[in-house]
């Protein structure tokens, strides 16, 4: 369990660094990216460490706890995961065909 | 020390070592090969951690979908190879910062948590540990999103409905959003065919 939860912790990490350092608007995407790999490596390490919610002698596979559940909320992870990068990719490209550019700083019309 | 520790071993390196490198490299290209070998490394975590279907969906969604889609996100800007986007020193400085407290804090938070969570492995009666030989989890998965078959008979219907809708939904946004603009000029009562010609054209010039 410790294991798993130290490789989420430094994904998720690298996930925030990325998002915040990158000015490229796809290298932030990236980041988002590690970050929801991140919650979901969590999932479904619970789901296969997690407190058992019957007697462990008689726990089958799919009979532990949180089990499938933990699975499952990382599989909607996954395709939330697809849906947000096409169309945050959708929006960059629009961006990229007004702008010219890819960069994040660029994106200043609504500042203040 | 086991094969599966070995595994967990190999693919914990792949992963934050690739996780390292999208957070580390400054070229777009390389981050996306490193974040191919981070999700392939995660994906093998997953089937290490006896969730086959979580795995493959991984590999097939993300290694193979939503990788390819910010390769040619990358290829479509055309940040890829040439420009490489400077940050300042002040900011280099700040996330340096930032980044050693969130590691010492999660990794605090992740050493205590598995302490008081040990997952007690499931012994038989000569005390041998019992590893599940590929658990079928692909049928419980389908039953748990009906609200079939289940103990307790508490499915995932409705969330299943939603993320169905909601693909499409994104889908059809993400197409209206990415097409081809018109020029800023052109009339807005352009009729169709010309639209046509005009978005034939844009992608031209991108190519």
């Amino acid at each position: 369990m410790t294991g798993y939860l130290i490789v989420s912790a430094v994904l998720l990490t690298c996930g925030v660094v990325c998002m915040a350092s990158k000015r490229n608007a796809v290298g932030v995407l990236m980041g988002v990216e590690l970050v929801l790999n991140a919650a979901s490596v969590n999932f479904v390490a619970a789901a296969e460490f997690g407190p058992p919610a019957v007697p462990v002698q008689v726990a089958t596979a799919d009979a532990i706890g949180v089990g499938l559940d933990g699975q499952i909320a990382a599989l909607f992870v996954i395709v939330l995961a697809a849906a947000e990068a096409a169309v945050a990719l959708a929006i960059v490209l629009a961006f990229f065909n007004q702008h010219g550019t890819a960069d994040v700083d660029a994106a200043s019309e609504l500042r203040g | 020390m086991t094969g599966a520790d070995a595994l967990f071993g190999v693919f914990a390196a792949l992963a934050c070592g690739g996780a390292l490198g999208v957070a580390a490299f400054r070229s777009v290209a390389r981050m996306a090969f490193s974040l191919v070998v981070c999700l392939s490394a995660v994906a093998g975590l997953f089937f290490l951690l006896n969730a086959p279907m979580v795995g493959a969906t991984q590999l097939i969604v993300y290694v193979g979908g939503t990788v390819v889609l910010l390769i040619f996100g990358v290829m479509l800007t055309d940040a890829g190879v040439g420009r490489r986007m400077k940050i300042g020193l002040l900011e280099t400085i700040s996330m340096t910062f930032i980044a050693i407290g969130l590691a010492a804090a999660l990794g605090w938070t992740a050493v205590g948590l598995g302490r008081a969570i040990p997952g007690a492995p499931v012994l038989d009666e000569e005390g041998v540990e019992i590893v599940a030989a590929t658990p079928d989890t692909l049928r419980p998965i389908g039953l748990k999103f009906l609200g079939l078959g289940g103990e307790s008979g508490v499915g995932f219907l409705l969330p299943f409905e939603i993320i169905s809708v909601h693909l499409l939904v994104v889908l059809i946004g993400a197409a209206y959003l990415a097409r081809a603009k018109r020029r800023v000029d052109a009339t807005p009562e352009t009729p169709p065919e010309a639209t046509r010609e005009t978005a034939s054209d844009g992608l031209g010039e991108q190519a």
